[in-house]
């Protein structure tokens, strides 16, 4: 199972972890995956840690327990490095992603331990900018879709338009904010190469 | 030509139950089958299908409406998990000894208490006893088939029992995972109408349902149901031949995986058996002769079949999400030991308890068992026959 993409999402109660893990699994399914994207339920409540799971492969996915070893973390809260270990079991070829205003090189500081690539992505300043609104969970899906090569970028696009198209029929100017959302994450990962 | 989709096992039954469009659905919320009711009902509300909804103040009452609308002849169906589903309890025995097939989609959860919302088996397993069928089903896709075939089985006029379709609860009824779904027309054609034998609402043939029955036919009657629960399994049999010409899938008693020259074994019911099945690859990858027979149809238990699919194996481990407080093992446990019992040669049987309120179970921790099993075979030491697998001991907490 070596194509096999495993991936955790920390993320708080509320800020759309949870939609972003499903809606990554959506995207992974059209493009032809077995996918599987759970949350891990507990007594959940607004602001309280919670975890989300995606696995993402070639073959079919049988294996129904939470993920240890991650080949992806996806941190949509910064707040949560100090409260959760977020890089526990991650492996070392793999990498994390975090929502934060500050560069790798800042966190590496921070967080020595962090033994795997970093990548960092403001996605406050990103959803603010282009959705009016904090929704972290868009520019994170796009972040984890680039960090991890899992699908070709314009497939990737034209399928989120696809679904934003039908998820936001009713409001259609959300659609142009969420697409420029992915767009520019995709884009300010580009520049840190 | 199959659909393609990705569906959590709540959406797979609720779309289902879309398909089959039943005369009634009545339901009351409970964590984790609460969306199977809140989808459905927006099919309702959306003219997707034409089915009765009876939305209910409890299981009791839900369960309750079930058994008078099936009795006046409507197919009728309910979800529930847990304490509701030991709410419905008592009418759960009712509704089988009335010989009124409704079918319940069961996501498993522990009882409380400790109270607790997530998976275990200790909900269905108390309601083994009850005179329902029980299917269990490893993911949503399972989920969705026993789902459309239980149906069948339970509304042939040899069984005419009701019957409950089991899944893990969040494990996979909250899991989103590739689907393959059967054409609308298709499951249509397959369900058919609903033309019971006898029922209420039939002018034609008055009859009571439910009055008293005295000590001089209560046995017979008995007798009569536990009839039923034994055609049910020649006519899961059937079902199934039926149900692989629309789908494709082939479906049986229970799931032999890598059996045939298995020297240690597992079984196991529901979401970990796909868990197990890739510890398995492992080991047999490491030269290891390992295998699992994963448990589809509980009630009846194919035990005569079990017997024979399991006779070879040298050491076995009969795996239970659940405790019965025995101090001997859980019910699979027993089950599996009381099949194996008239054979000439048959296994040493290890049962554990494992996963109790949504412990999660890794792949490590079942190639743990097959560890302990394979230890059993080198030292011929059997050792404590009732275990709990994974459980932290009181230094360790």
């Amino acid at each position: 199972m070596s194509n096999l993409t495993e991936i955790r999402w920390h993320g708080r109660g509320g800020q759309g972890a949870k939609t972003a893990a499903l809606l990554l699994a959506d995207v992974a399914f059209s493009t032809g995956m077995y996918v599987q994207g759970f949350p891990e339920y507990g007594p959940e409540r607004m602001g309280a840690p919670i975890t989300a799971y995606n696995r993402i492969s070639g073959e079919k996915i049988r294996v129904h327990s939470n993920i240890y070893e991650p080949n992806y973390v996806v941190v949509v809260d910064e707040s949560l490095l100090e409260s959760v270990p977020v890089s526990k079991g991650l492996k070392k070829d793999g990498a994390i992603i975090i929502n934060t205003a500050k560069t790798p090189e800042e966190i590496k500081n921070n967080y020595p331990d962090y033994d795997c690539r970093i990548y960092t992505i403001d996605a406050k300043e990103i959803s603010e900018s282009t959705l009016g609104k904090y929704f972290p969970n868009t520019p994170m899906l796009a972040a984890v879709v680039k960090v991890s090569k899992l699908m070709d970028e314009d497939r990737f696009l034209d399928e989120m338009k696809h679904s934003f198209e039908h998820k936001f029929a009713a409001k259609p100017n959300v659609i142009e904010g969420n697409m420029n959302a992915l767009i520019m994450t995709l884009r300010r990962l580009d520049d840190d190469k | 030509m199959s659909i393609r989709e990705r569906l959590s096992g709540n959406e797979a039954i609720a779309f289902a139950m879309k398909q089959i469009n039943p005369d009634v659905v009545a339901a009351f919320p409970i964590t984790p089958s609460t969306e199977i009711p809140q989808y459905f009902s927006q099919y309702v509300a959306d003219g997707q299908v034409d089915t009765e909804f009876v939305p209910v103040e409890s299981e009791h009452s839900a369960i309750s409406a079930c058994v008078g609308s099936q009795a006046a002849g409507a197919r009728t169906m309910t979800a529930t998990s847990s304490c509701g589903l030991a709410l419905m309890h008592e009418i759960l025995y009712v509704a089988a000894s009335n010989r009124l097939p409704i079918t319940i989609a069961a996501i498993n959860r522990a009882l409380s208490g400790p109270i607790n919302i997530n998976a275990d088996h200790s909900d269905t397993m108390g309601s083994r006893d009850s005179g329902w069928i029980q299917i269990y089903s490893e993911n949503n896709q399972e989920a969705y088939d026993n789902f459309i075939q239980a149906l069948k089985i339970a509304e042939h006029k040899d069984v005419q029992l009701p019957a409950m379709v089991c899944q893990d609860g969040f494990i996979t009824s909250h899991a989103v995972e590739n689907i393959e779904l059967i054409e609308d027309a298709k499951v249509k054609e397959f369900v058919g109408e609903y033309n019971p034998e006898c029922y209420l609402l039939n002018e034609k043939q008055p009859m009571s349902i439910g009055p008293y029955d005295t000590p001089s036919y209560y046995l017979e009657h008995k007798r009569q149901q536990a009839e039923g629960m034994k055609n049910a399994k020649r006519v899961a049999l059937e079902v199934a031949k039926e149900f692989e010409k629309i789908s494709g899938r082939k479906y049986g008693l229970f799931e032999a995986y890598k059996l045939e020259d298995a020297e240690a074994a597992i079984v196991i019911i529901n979401s970990t058996a796909g868990t197990a099945k890739d510890a398995v690859d492992k080991l047999r990858n490491e030269g290891k002769k390992v295998g699992l027979l994963k448990i589809r149809l509980f009630r009846p238990f194919p035990a005569e079949e079990i017997a024979k699919a399991l006779k070879h194996v040298k050491v076995l481990a009969a795996m239970d999400k659940t405790e019965s407080f025995s101090s001997q093992g859980g019910p699979l446990g027993a089950e599996i030991k009381a099949a194996l019992y008239h054979e000439k040669e048959s296994p040493t049987v290890i049962n554990y308890i494992y996963g109790l309120g949504g412990r999660d179970v890794r792949v490590e921790d079942i190639g743990s068992v097959y560890e302990d099993l394979y230890k059993i075979l080198a030292t011929g030491i059997t050792g404590e026959t009732y275990r709990y697998l994974s459980v932290r001991d009181q230094e360790g907490k």
